[in-house]
Formats: C-alpha cells, structure tokens, sequence
C-alpha cells in the first residue's frame, strides 16, 4: 500500500506537464497575435485559468464541465443507433428557439432561452419524422433541408432583432460560436440542473433505453413503452444541446454530441462504459476547449472545444488498444510474420522428409526452389527464422533447432490433421482439401488438435499418403539429433 | 415594439422593382443563380442520399477558403476554388477513412469529420481576423447585400456586374452545360453504379466529379450565403421538385423554377421584414417546400387523404387506384 502513495501526487503533476505542452502549442499562435494585444498576454490568461481567481473562468469551467458530461452521455445512444446526423439537425433546429427565447422579455434570460429552443428543437424532429414518414425523400435530405430551413429562419428572426432600440443583439451571437466566458450563475444553475436530471433519469432507466436501442421490437413485446422511451431520450438530447448552446455555439454543438461518444466507441464494447467513458472525453473536452478560448481575446470557445474532442478521437482512432490503427496493425504483422516463418519451417521440413530424414540441414538453394522464391528471398526467410531462433543459419546452410523443429512437425501435423478431417468427416475430394489446410494449418490450437486426433481415432497417414507427425515428432528432438544417427542438430558434423 | 414592421405595399413590392432595382435586382438574382446552381448538384446528392455529405462539404469549405486567403492573400477566384476542392477532397478521404479503419458507422464519420474542419476554419479567422476579410457572421450569414455595391466586372467595354454575380453565372452556365454533356453519365452512375461500370463508365470517377463539381459550387455560392445555408440551397429545390415528379428531367427544371421563385419571394421577404437576405431566401424556399408536401400530385399530404377518403367510399375502386398517379413510388 505504500507504494501507491506517489500516485496522489501524480494527477497534480501530470496536470502541470500537460498544461506546460499545451501552452507551449499555442506559442507561435500566440506569438502572431502578440502585437495588436499587448494587455491579453496569454501566459497571465492562463494563470488567471488555472488558478481559478476570477470568477468568469469558474462558472466557464463548471458550465463546460456540465456540458461536456451531458452530450457525452446523450451522444452515446446517437452514435450506436446511427443517428448521429439526427444531433446535427436538432442542435441546428434550435436556433429560431433561441430567437424567440430572446424575444421573450428582450434579454438572456436562461430559462426563456432554455424552453423556445426546447420547442423548437422538438418541432425540428418531429418535421423530420413527418417528412419521412409521408414523402418518398429519404432521411438525409430531410435532416438537410430541416437543419438549413429552421436555421435559415432562426438567422432572419435574429437579423430582425439586431435593428431593435432596445439594442437586443446584446448577447445573442455569442450563440452561434459559443462563448464560454458568457456564462453566468444562472446559465451554470440551469446546467447543473439539466446534467443532473440526465444523470438521473439514465441512472434510473438505463436498462429500458439500453432495450429500446439496441432491440426496439423485443422492447415492444416486453411491454416497454417503447415511443414513450424514444420521445424522452429525443427530448433530454434537445434539453442538452440546449444548455450547451452557450459555450459551444449553434453550428457546432453537434460535435459535442457525436465526437466524445464515438471516441468512446473506438475504445469499448460495452454500453454503460461507453456512456461514461463519453461523458468523461465531453468533460475534457469541454474544460479544454474553455481553456484554450480564454488564452485570446474573443475567440470562440466551440471550435475549441470541438477540436479538442477529435484530437481525442484521432488519438483513440490511431492508438485505441483493441481498435487502434497502430496496435491492430501491429498485430496483423506479427500474425504476418508468424505466418510466414511457420511456412518456411513446414518447407524446411517437406525436405527433409522427401528424404527420410537423413539430412539434418538444407541449402538455401533448396529452400528457394521448394517455396518457389528467389534466392535472395529465401535468405531473408531464413534470417528471419533464425531471429525467432527456429534455426541457424551457416554459411548457406539451414538447420533446425529444437524449438524449430517440434514448431515445423506441428505445422505439417496441423496441415495433415485437417485435410484428414475434411476428407473422413466433411467428405471432401482429397484434392480439394489442400488450400483450406493451407490457411487453417496456423490458426488450429493444440486443443482443437486433440479433438482432431480423437475423432479421427489418433490415424497416421494424411489422404495423400504422408505420414502425420505425432507426438514424439511434435514434442521430441529431430529425427537427425535422435541417438544413433550420425549427426546432432546445430551442424556438430 | 415593432418587430415586424407594417407591410407597405410599394416599398415591399413595387420599390424593389423600379426605383431600387440596381440593388435588389442584383441581389435577387445573385440569390437565383446561387439557389439554381446548387439545386441542379443536389438532384444528384439527393438521388444517391449523399445530402448530407452536401452539408459535410459545405461546412469544410471554409478552411480551405481561409488557408487559400492567407496563401495568397487575396480573394481571388482561382486560390479560392483550388483551397475548396481540395478541402472536399479532404472531408470525403476522412469521411471514408474514418469509416473504413474504425467502427465509426458513416454518419457519425461525417459529424466529426465536417465539425473539426469548421472548426479549424473559425479558429482561424478568429486568429487572423486583420488579415482575413472575413468575418463569423459572414461564414453564417453570407454577404449578400453587399455584393451589389461591389464595382461592376468589364468585358471589352460592357459592364457585366459584380464579380461574384459574373462568377456565379459562370458556375451556374458550366454546371448547365456540364449536365447536358454528361446527363446520361450522371443519371446511370446515380441508380446504378454497377450498370454504369458495365456500360464502361466509371462510377468512380463520375462520383469525384460530382464532388468536385459540389465543392465549386459551394464555394462560389459562400460568399452571398455563407457556409451553412448553401445546404438548404442544396437540397430544397430538388427535394421540392421531387414531390412534384419523378422524371430526372423535370426534376432539374423545377427545381430551377423553386430557385427563381425563392429568389424573388426571398427577396420581398427580407424588404419586408429587413431581414437577413440569404435566411428569407432559405425561408422562402422552405415555404414552397412546405407547399408542395401539403398539395403535391404525388406525396401531396392533402391530395392523399383524400385519395383516401374516395377510396374508401367506394368512388375508386382500390384496384383502381393503384394506376392513379402517385401511387406507384417507383422512380422512372
């Protein structure tokens, strides 16, 4: 236990460490702009950030945080059903919601704001739904046409606002790009609020949506409300996009919705860790995306944060450990290599065996011929046996070790196994049972080779009249290191 | 409060025709062949349900819009084109990677694919905002009404108009002639890739033309409606068209026709109501939208119930009405 102690420290000093590379990535950026702003200097901006003093940058921190957990959680569902552009629509919808919001008593009032873009929103899907459900238009040029007509109406009634006395633009543009530094206690109250109420109601009926997503006529039958479950999650996913509208902005809140979650389904299989593990990249996301908006003046905080979502996700798309470009690649070349060696040892031993085994070692020559390669080809195969230390490589000469010999008599033994099986059990032609053994020979465990052999009532001779290695070839030493033979393995001529 | 102003009918309707037709003409028209250009690419994006790659597209064009401005510096035409297709090139391989090398299913390989590059692209101008002549409501809104005050484009001694407008025609022109030179082509490699392939045209390649083709739309359109209406540009004139019928043909004439109409309600809309132009045109549009689902001959909301109701009365017999128009969904 005393061991782990060193790791409370940790996250403190792993914060400093990222903080110190990401600000040293918005240097030159910064450097650009260091001119026209000489009263924002980044680096006290960044202070101010981190320690928390200003009061701005708290509720900025707290509305982000609570957003990014909320789309995090919502965006999971849309991911795996494939609705992921039905976020789109919706958080483009909202617009003329807000507009109206706005008009409501002439200011920012949270809740106004909250309910109109609720509605509208709603009304966005719900028109969705109906023109797919009475025109032949299919459902992406309806989320089109949706997205761009509510949100061409949301940008007129917003121009319309822009020429009042009453100066309403006051606020309201932050809506479209997001603006984090915005937010006031009752916007962070109002999140706290909704996020909570997600959390809940996801907590409380996590299994009945996990049903209605994943088999929504088995949910019927089980006697689930199923509509009713689909109108709720549409509705908490509108009251989400809603409370991120303001640090996000319109154009771009889908993203948050879409890009966390699907991170999240590039690392795990299982829905309720997608759920969190979503909610948490929204999290550092959203607390990133403040943080790198509050190192400028009047930079938006939504492309920020959206930017800092697929840096996750293209980490998570290339380095993912069961799903990750990188490890599966690496994997598929080991199973390359491997591949590849396990056919030069069956080759190796295929000379041998036309001679009975007198021999302990073959030439490269021979090698090269039996594979049908080139001479210099079969070196590299022989070098790369000899990495693996199935073999030793003298002067042209190729001889199995131990380790490379039982490998090569397990390969062949599989080999010959399953063209027995095919020809006795699945009553293949003889001559149709070679490819299928060709590719089945490296993948046959050793208890599959048990069960083989049992049934096949432990036969020694393949289809074609080959000798199948057993367990004394598998698991003994070569037939040219047995006692009584002139030669040991490893050239002890 | 007067929010929506009082609807005086010479300033609304007959002003914009005579005494102001030097500015609203010019932005009617600008919004007509913005509308008309798109709506002949977004027959095909709908045909082959590729409207929101559209909307991918249309939002990604913006960095490459930006990155060619601070390349060179300049609006040009040619910078700006090369920076947009070659930012559609880039959203169409992310998309495909994306859904190629991960189990990220395509819509949501769109969503991030179309998010991070509009993202990237507002980043930057907020960055550069001095040395970009550009702005966030810009990429939001276009900038329609500025674009008649812009000095007039000459050929050997005729004012043509506004560069954007003269380019906006040459897109329009060429996507005209592009169709009536490649109709057959497109038309095969939007139903039936694999009968075009076997016809010896090569599907593959009709779809990076389209692409392209989109992406010069979308960005000669950027300038009078900003990144995200153009989608709306894209998809109502030929959705409309196809709720009125089913020919191809037909199709791009009266999505052209929704176009005009768009443009020129539009543009009273936004007298009206001194609105934003580019949003009154999209509202417009979507009104005439909204018309054609309440009475169209075909998907008609109305002509259905009753259809329905006759039937059930017994006035068409229901074997009857299977040769009624409409009723076949088939498109031919």
């Amino acid at each position: 236990m005393r061991l782990r102690t060193p790791n409370v420290l940790l996250p403190k000093s792993w914060v400093a460490c990222v903080a110190v590379l990401l600000l040293a990535g918005v240097l030159p950026v910064s450097a650009a702009k260091i001119g026209d702003m000489a009263e924002t200097d980044w680096r006290t901006q960044a202070v101010r950030f981190l320690t928390l003093s200003d009061p701005a940058v708290r509720y900025a921190l707290a509305g982000t945080a609570l957003l990014g957990v909320a789309c995090g959680l919502l965006g999971g569902f849309l991911v795996v059903r494939r609705m992921a552009l039905v976020g789109d629509a919706l958080s483009h919808a909202v617009l003329p919601g807000v507009a109206l919001g706005f008009l409501w008593n002439m200011s920012k009032d949270p809740v106004a704001i909250f309910v109109g873009a609720t509605i509208a929103g709603l009304l966005g899907t719900g028109t969705v739904f109906l023109i797919t459900r009475t025109t032949r238009l299919k459902e992406d040029s309806a989320l089109g046409m949706v997205l761009a007509g509510f949100f061409g109406a949301g940008l007129c009634l917003m121009s319309m606002f822009q020429r009042l006395p009453s100066g309403g633009k006051a606020g309201i543009d932050k809506f479209l790009f997001g603006q984090a530094a915005a937010l006031g206690p009752g916007d962070v109250r109002l999140m706290a609020v909704v996020t909570l109420l997600v959390v809940m109601v996801l907590g409380v009926a996590y299994k009945e949506f996990l049903l209605v997503s994943f088999d929504p006529g088995f949910a019927q039958v089980s006697a689930l409300p199923t509509r009713w479950l689909q109108h709720l999650l549409m509705l908490l996913l509108a009251f989400s996009v809603v409370i991120a509208l303001q640090a996000v902005g319109v154009v771009l809140v889908s993203a948050m919705l879409i890009t966390p979650a699907a991170t999240a389904y590039l690392l795990t299989d299982r829905m309720h860790r997608l759920l969190l593990i979503g909610a948490l990249l929204g999290l550092v996301s959203g607390v990133s995306g403040a943080f790198f908006s509050f190192l400028g003046t009047n930079l938006p905080t939504g492309p920020f944060m959206v930017l800092s979502a697929s840096g996750l996700f293209v980490l998570a798309f290339f380095l993912s450990p069961s799903r990750g470009l990188v490890p599966r690649w690496w994997r598929s070349r080991g199973q390359r290599v491997r591949i590849a060696r396990e056919n030069t040892l069956k080759a190796v031993y295929q000379i041998l065996e036309d001679e009975a085994f007198r021999r302990d070692s073959i030439s490269l020559r021979e090698l090269a011929e039996k594979r049908r390669v080139t001479l210099e080809a079969a070196g590299g195969e022989a070098r790369s046996l000899r990495r693996a230390e199935f073999a030793t490589l003298d002067d042209e000469t190729v001889c199995l070790t131990p380790s490379g010999w039982q490998r090569a008599a397990a390969i062949v033994r599989n080999h010959r196994l399953w063209e027995l099986y095919l020809t006795h059990a699945a009553q293949v032609a003889p001559d149709h049972v070679h490819d299928d053994a060709e590719k089945i020979e490296h993948v046959l465990g050793e208890d599959a080779v048990r069960q083989l052999e049992r049934r096949l009532q432990f036969a020694d001779t393949d289809p074609h009249g080959k000798p199948i290695p057993g367990v004394h070839a598998v698991h003994g030493p070569s037939p040219a290191a047995r006692p009584g033979k002139p030669t040991g393995y490893g050239g002890n001529r | 409060m007067n929010l929506v102003p009082p609807f005086e009918f010479h300033r609304v309707v007959v002003a914009p025709w005579t005494t102001e037709l030097a500015n609203y003409g010019v932005m009617a028209l600008m919004s007509f062949l913005v509308a008309a250009a798109c709506g002949l690419v977004g027959n095909y994006l709908i045909l082959r349900r590729m409207a929101l790659v559209g909307d991918a597209i249309s939002h990604s064009v913006l960095p490459g819009i930006v990155v060619a401005f601070l390349a060179t510096g300049s609006r040009g035409t040619v910078p700006m084109f090369i920076g947009a297709v070659g930012a559609a090139v880039v959203t169409t391989l992310l998309i495909e990677g994306i859904h190629r090398h991960s189990r990220v299913k395509q819509d949501a390989a769109i969503g991030i694919a179309f998010s991070s590059l509009f993202a990237i692209g507002v980043i930057l101008i907020s960055l550069f905002a001095d040395k970009v002549d550009l702005d966030q409501d810009c990429v939001l809104n276009g900038e329609l009404p500025l674009i008649p005050l812009s000095p007039s484009v000459e050929l050997w001694g005729i004012a043509l108009g506004p560069p954007a407008l003269v380019r906006m025609a040459v897109v329009l022109l060429l996507s005209v002639v592009g169709i009536l030179l490649f109709y057959k082509e497109l038309l095969v490699g939007a139903f039936d890739p694999g009968l075009a392939s076997s016809l010896g045209f090569r599907p593959g390649w009709i779809l990076q033309g389209l692409m392209v083709w989109l992406s010069i739309v979308v960005v000669s359109a950027f300038e009078a409606v900003g990144a995200i209406l153009v989608i709306a540009m894209l998809i109502l004139p030929g959705a409309t068209a196809s709720l009125v019928t089913d020919r191809l043909g037909r199709r791009m004439v009266l999505s052209v026709v929704h176009s005009a109409l768009s443009a020129v309600l539009g543009m009273h809309l936004s007298v009206w109501l001194d609105c934003s132009p580019s949003g009154a045109a999209v509202v417009a549009g979507s009104g005439l939208f909204v018309v054609a689902w309440l009475f169209g001959p075909h998907d008609g909301v109305l002509p259905r119930i009753w259809r329905r109701r006759r039937t059930l009365e017994g006035v068409i017999d229901p074997a009857e009405a299977e040769d009624y128009p409409g009723s076949g969904r088939v498109i031919r």
